[in-house]
């Protein structure tokens, strides 16, 4: 099977902000994408930074931020006289981005209101290989600001995914509501939907004699993907990770974001960052996450 | 139309490389595909460092961000000489631009092991001799004392015709000596300069962030200290000299020009902005014509 990544475009564009919305404890950022291709692939990220007050004069955030899509949707027309960056042509795609603010570079982006510019370069990595096979069960698991590639994923695979979703609290759950189809929901606090971790929601559908070949995607933090990886494995059940570590290109230039895995040492950015969890030892390895 | 450039008897477009390690072309390709080809954003091509062993390189974390800069612990991970020129340097060769392999031994045996393999290859029309190592054999520092950096060179210096760069470290006492040890020995250019040691504590834990424990510092933040260490050098020597050192515009890029350098050469802005070497020539190209003109309406 070809892997699944839509090519970027070479070199950094300027896009469009076109809305800012909090969603409880984050923020959905939607740019306008007019020169980049109109399909990336679910799991597959872009290279962010603000055009203004990055990389300036001395401090932090000097580095572009690796950012999943959370959702894609076609550009549409551009006529409606607001300034444009890139071309005029009605191509490209409208990209949202779900944010946690972490840290300088995060807090920046959340900041961001509409008109203003944003250096985009992607898709890049390699996402989530879904393939058509019949008779796959497919689960889909999110925890946290992880939750973004599950968004649209969920959007490719459709009615036949079932998702689940983990979450700190109520205000984090909030970004359950992005999903097109209902998604089973756990938090630490108990607040909203279950008071459990996803993974035990997971445990609980790999165990409940639910027809169809099991095949798990998550994204999460490390923690919740070791887990996820254990309980996979423990049932010989195939799962695929959409990993985090450090990342200063994110083209395959700095040899910074490496995981360890069965192979050696890979890059995330141009290898993963989706994973197959057969090829880990471990998902819990320094540097992971960011 | 834009001036021929030639750095040692090779022809090249323009005065803009990339640093080693800062750009891997094989990925760039899986990532940006054919157009990287078409637009490639660099007169010459430096490889990253090989060494004779395949290296995994340094444990993770590899990157910290500091202010205006980039600390890297990356440990020079590479596929060793025999699988770099099985594997990538067909590839390489593929590249519109000339290629320049950049090496690293651990002995003068290595070292002329690698110059040997690497300059028969017709791909390859420059060699770069990374001296930021120890000597095995020696215990010191290749390019921090003009002495060892002399016998290395001299012992390898017979292996091949092709030309000979030495690569500075900025950590040695006095690079200049090492540069004009080098020139005396039949180096064929010199660039510089290699990262800045560095490190970060982890912000929860006070422990080392980076998984080496301290890296190199590169980016904005050591331009000071690089256009100081290629202007020392240039006046010392007589063949050319690569400025290398958080070059991040046109206007940067001059500055290290008017220092003394004969060509450039863009790392770590490459990580922001992928095509940052050609968007640093074609503002260099605007501020040279602009001089130009000024200096032509001084002699009317
Ligand atoms: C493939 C991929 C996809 C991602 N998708 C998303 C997404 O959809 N949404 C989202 O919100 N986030 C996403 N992230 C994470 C996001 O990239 C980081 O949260 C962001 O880079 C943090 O930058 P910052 O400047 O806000 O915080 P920083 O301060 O840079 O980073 C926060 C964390 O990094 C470490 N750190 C602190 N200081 C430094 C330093 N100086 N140098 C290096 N590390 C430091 C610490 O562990 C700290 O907790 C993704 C990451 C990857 C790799
Ligand atoms: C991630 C990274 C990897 C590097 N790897 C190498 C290398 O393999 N060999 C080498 O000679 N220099 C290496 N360098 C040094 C650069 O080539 C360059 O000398 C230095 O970064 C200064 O330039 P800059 O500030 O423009 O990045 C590396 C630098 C970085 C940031
Ligand atoms: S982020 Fe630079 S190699 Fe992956």
């Amino acid at each position: 099977m070809s892997e699944p990544r839509t090519r970027a475009p070479f070199g950094r564009r300027l896009a469009r902000v076109e809305s800012k919305v909090e969603l409880g404890a984050y923020a959905l950022l939607t740019v306008a994408d007019r020169a980049g291709p109109a399909g990336p692939r679910p799991g597959q990220f872009y290279m962010l930074a603000a055009a203004e007050r990055w990389g300036g004069d001395g401090e932090r955030p000097y580095l572009p931020r690796a950012f999943s899509y959370a959702r894609v949707r076609p550009a549409g027309g551009v006529g409606d006289g607001a300034p444009d960056f890139g071309s005029t042509v009605d191509s490209g795609c409208m990209l949202e981005f779900l944010l946690e603010a972490v840290g300088p570079g995060t807090r920046r982006l959340a900041e961001l209101e509409p008109g203003d510019a944003v250096w985009l370069t992607g898709p890049l990595g390699v996402g989530f290989r879904i393939g058509a096979r019949p008779g796959v069960r497919r689960l889909l698991v999110g925890g946290g600001i992880g939750t973004a590639p599950i968004v649209c994923l969920s959007d490719d695979v459709g009615e036949g995914g079932e998702v689940l979703l983990g979450f700190r609290s109520g205000r984090h759950a909030r970004a359950a509501e992005l999903f097109g189809t209902p998604a089973d929901l756990a938090t630490d606090d108990g607040s909203v939907g279950r008071h459990a971790l996803v993974t035990e929601l997971l445990r609980e559908r790999l165990d409940d004699g639910g027809s169809g070949t099991p095949e798990v995607y998550a994204c999460g933090p490390p923690p919740m993907l070791e887990a996820v990886r254990a309980i996979c494995a423990e049932r010989d059940v195939g799962a695929q990770l959409a990993l985090e570590s450090g990342m200063a290109c994110g083209f395959g230039a700095c040899f910074g974001c490496v995981a360890p895995t069965r192979r050696g040492y890979v890059r995330l950015c141009v290898d993963g960052p989706v994973l197959d969890a057969s090829d880990l030892d471990t998902a819990l390895f320094a540097g992971a996450g960011h | 139309m834009t001036r021929p450039f030639e750095l040692c008897g090779v022809p090249l477009r323009g005065r803009v490389l990339n640093g080693s390690g800062t750009f891997d072309a094989v990925a760039a390709h899986r990532a940006f595909g054919d157009e990287l080809l078409e637009a490639f954003p660099f007169d010459a091509f430096v490889s990253k460092t090989i060494t004779v062993e395949p290296r995994e390189g340094n444990p993770p974390p590899r990157l910290w961000e500091s202010p205006a800069g980039l600390i890297n612990s990356i440990g020079l991970p590479n596929k060793g000489v025999a699988g770099f020129l099985r594997e990538d340097l067909p590839r390489l060769g593929e590249l519109p631009v000339p290629l320049v392999v950049s090496v690293m031994g651990f002995s003068r045996g290595e070292l002329g092991a690698l110059v040997a393999a690497a300059g028969e290859r017709d791909e390859v029309e420059m060699l770069e001799l990374n001296v930021s190592c120890p000597n095995v054999e020696t215990g010191l520092v290749m390019g921090a004392d003009p002495a060892e950096t002399a016998a290395a060179l001299e012992a390898v210096r017979p292996l091949t015709e092709k030309p000979l760069i030495v690569k500075l470290t900025p950590s040695a006492t006095d690079p200049p000596a090492v540069a004009a040890a080098a020139e005396g020995v039949g180096a064929d250019a010199i660039s510089l300069v290699n990262t800045l040691r560095g490190m970060a504590l982890d912000p929860r834990t006070r422990r080392p962030w980076l998984g080496a424990g301290t890296g190199g510092l590169s980016g904005p933040a050591i331009r000071p200290v690089a256009l100081a260490q290629v202007a020392a050098v240039a006046e010392r020597v007589r063949i050319p000299v690569i400025g290398m050192g958080g070059i991040a515009s046109g206007r940067d890029a001059h500055d290290f020009l008017a220092a003394g350098a004969d060509y450039v050469a863009v790392g770590t802005e490459t990580f922001r902005d992928p095509t940052a070497g050609r968007r640093i020539a074609s503002e260099l190209n605007v501020i040279s014509r602009e001089e130009r003109g000024f200096s032509e309406a001084a002699v009317t």
